[in-house]
């Protein structure tokens, strides 16, 4: 806009000026509006995550106590006879221990030992017998124990069970009630930290339930996953990015790759229970199943993850080796691959992270069987975290809805972790080109 | 420096290195570089110069068979390297390369310390039978890049770390250190201030006493300084090649005077 090559209609100077100030009021309104706009949506979404964390906290955090009961147990020799071991009167002792604690009950009636008796979980009369098969010496003797309450008491002492409503629409008499709060004031109940929600199986009975199963089977699957898919996953990659021709058929099949990242987890499922448990003929329920299952979902996102990384090594890298005479096998595995690691593994631990949070595909491969023993090689019948989560969550009992939001913060804890992990090997050993 | 070159000119030049007989390169549909001649002479520095996208770096990468690296790249024509064809099927271009080192225009040292990235080639080559001849290797080829004194206290550093004229020189090191018979370097000053730029042009003419060195540039005036041959390219084509001081003082070709006094380019 010099006057040499003024053309006629060029507007003079000020009124340029005059129109910039103009469109700057404008173009900053707009600025305003954008980042507003993009406060909202982050606002959004952190009030969404809040409220999601919040009601699993609210729910779940009873889970992680549990109410026990720690009496004194007079193994009485006429119910456990040591020639008769394994086999016992157990319930018989708890409940007359236990009876004995408490005032005005008339220890010769059946009903009432019955009732007292419900006081216990179910597994109290197991953990009697493995001390005493272990060490029959205490045939004879009184010993101290600690044991779970059952799930109706362990909701009254966590003030889950309102004892306002009437007494025909409680899960427990006034009767029940008065007992436990005789126990209670005598010191007998406590509400440790519930150790057994990690050391313990699957069962019945939600006092006794944990997740030990389904770490141990979400931990076998995933090793599965990861021994199968990242070996695969980084191979493909480096294939399709350092040495296939560039054709149409690697665009096919890089295409297909990522179709198949999106393809929904059901159907994998499907594809593994008849390929692998019909064809194969692996055993149901199998976390090394549930493995491969993942493996095939995992694969995709390790693929994209890696050549990502691969590409976004510099050329000026492979062509100071190609120059140096390094042969191409060599800048990849000495120059190209160090260098893409942090990416790869990256994009590996995040696909990890989604596998363990997939749910549908081990459904149809029968992870989500009830199993009350965890497994020990991941050819066992297990379940995993979110089968488990599926599973409880079915379940009708009342102990079970604190122990699914319980177990959904478990996993939650372990996401966050995994994702925490990705995140560190990102930012320390991220470079910079 | 300048009293060097216009001795080499006097005395003539050596015999010839490469050989290059109707050279036609191909980027898919783009004809790159077409029907190229050129004789580059043993222990002489050769400029090839000419406007961006004249085809002068892909003439240059034929050379060591770079272009073979990039998809769609189709070289044509003879290529011999004392008297050899290289792109005889017989030959392995990453023996090839070995023989032609490569410097490249941004200066690219590996994420890794000083000493790894000059050990880097005599180790995929073998050729150094221990640590203590690998210690040598690299010490020789430092000192042959005039950076020695600058790192010999920190050899485990990274090569990354050191400053834009120290990588170019580290580079330079890290070619040399494979004996190469031929080093093509591909703008090597472009990036660097005039200091760097200075030393660099200094080591060129160190480097020409027992290697072939082809340089492109963009700078007639580093071509004028540091060559003896000069190429002019233009539009693909081989416009004119002789002696740097004829080139510079006496073009025959019309384009070449245009492009030297500025008006093409």
């Amino acid at each position: 806009m010099t006057d040499t090559s003024s053309a006629p209609n060029t507007p003079p100077r000020h009124g340029t000026g005059a129109a910039v100030q103009a469109s700057l009021a404008r173009r900053r309104r707009k600025q305003i509006a954008l980042q507003a706009c993009g406060i909202g949506a982050i606002s959004i979404a952190f009030l969404m995550l809040f409220i999601l964390v919040a009601s699993l906290v609210s729910s779940g955090y009873q889970a992680f106590t549990q109410t026990h009961v720690t009496l004194d147990v007079f193994v009485d020799p006429e119910e456990v006879r040591e020639e008769r071991l394994p086999r016992g009167g157990f319930d018989d002792v708890l409940a007359a221990s236990l009876a004995r604690m408490l005032p005005d009950v008339d220890t010769s009636d059946r009903a009432t030992l019955r009732q007292v008796e419900r006081i216990l979980s179910n597994g109290a009369q197991f953990a009697l017998r493995d001390m005493v098969v272990a060490d029959p010496s205490l045939i004879g003797q009184t010993i101290e124990i600690t044991v779970p309450v059952s799930d109706p008491y362990d909701q009254l002492n966590k003030g889950l069970i309102d004892r306002e409503t009437p007494e025909e629409n409680r899960r427990l008499k006034d009767e029940e009630i008065a007992y436990f709060d005789a126990l209670k004031e005598s010191g007998a109940i406590s509400k440790p930290f519930n150790f057994g929600l990690f050391t313990n199986a699957d069962s019945r009975f939600p006092e006794l339930a944990g997740l030990k199963g389904a770490l141990v089977g979400s931990f076998w699957a995933l090793l599965t996953c990861f021994v199968i898919s990242f070996p695969l996953g980084i191979g493909a990659a480096i294939y399709l990015e350092e040495f296939a021709p560039k054709n149409r058929v690697s665009d096919f099949i890089e295409v297909n790759i990522n179709n198949l990242a999106a393809v929904p987890s059901v159907v994998f499922g499907l594809l593994a229970l008849s390929v692998f448990i019909g064809w194969f003929g692996l055993p149901r329920s199998a976390p090394f199943v549930g493995g491969l299952t993942l493996a095939l979902m995992t694969m995709p996102t390790i693929i994209i993850a890696t050549r990502a990384a691969l590409k976004s090594v510099p050329p000026s890298i492979r062509e100071a080796a190609l120059g140096l005479g390094a042969s191409r096998q060599q800048v990849v595995f000495q120059h190209v691959l160090p260098l893409a690691m942090p990416g790869i593994l990256t994009g590996t631990i995040i696909g990890l992270a989604q596998a363990l949070g997939e749910t549908a595909p081990l459904l149809l491969i029968g992870m989500n069987a009830f199993i009350t023993s965890a497994a020990s090689s991941p050819f066992d019948s297990a379940t995993a975290l979110p089968t488990q989560i599926f599973i409880w969550a079915d379940s009708p009992e009342r102990g079970f809805v604190s122990r699914t939001s319980a177990a959904i913060l478990v996993l939650l804890g372990f996401l966050v972790t995994m994702n925490a992990i990705a995140i560190f090997l990102r930012q320390r050993f991220e470079r910079k080109w | 420096m300048n009293d060097m070159t216009k001795f080499d000119r006097f005395v003539g030049l050596n015999e010839t290195k490469i050989s290059a007989q109707g050279v036609n390169v191909f980027y898919g549909d783009t004809h790159a570089v077409k029907d190229v001649s050129v004789e580059i002479a043993e222990r002489a520095v050769t400029a090839f110069i000419g406007p961006s996208g004249c085809g002068k770096s892909t003439f240059l990468r034929c050379l060591n068979r770079m272009n073979d690296t990039i998809d769609g790249a189709r070289v044509e024509g003879q290529i011999h390297l004392d008297g050899e064809d290289i792109y005889d099927p017989k030959v392995d271009p990453v023996q090839l390369r070995a023989k032609v080192g490569m410097v490249f225009q941004k200066p690219n040292p590996f994420p890794k310390s000083i000493y790894d990235n000059v050990a880097y080639g005599p180790r995929i080559h073998g050729l150094a039978r221990n640590k203590a001849d690998l210690d040598e290797i690299v010490e020789k080829s430092l000192r042959r890049a005039a950076i020695w004194d600058e790192v010999k206290d920190r050899l485990d550093a990274p090569g990354t770390g050191l400053s834009g004229g120290q990588q170019q020189r580290l580079c330079i090191a890290r070619a040399v250190a494979t004996e190469p018979e031929v080093l093509l370097m591909d703008e090597p000053c472009s990036a660097l201030d005039p200091i760097a730029t200075a030393q660099v042009e200094e080591l060129i003419d160190e480097l020409k006493r027992n290697v072939s060195v082809v340089i492109v540039t963009h700078s007639m005036q580093q071509a004028a300084r540091v060559s003896q041959k000069t190429a002019f390219f233009h539009l693909g084509t081989l416009v004119e090649y002789g002696d740097t001081g004829q080139i510079f003082t006496n073009p025959k070709d019309p384009r070449t005077e245009a492009y030297i006094t500025g008006r093409i380019g």
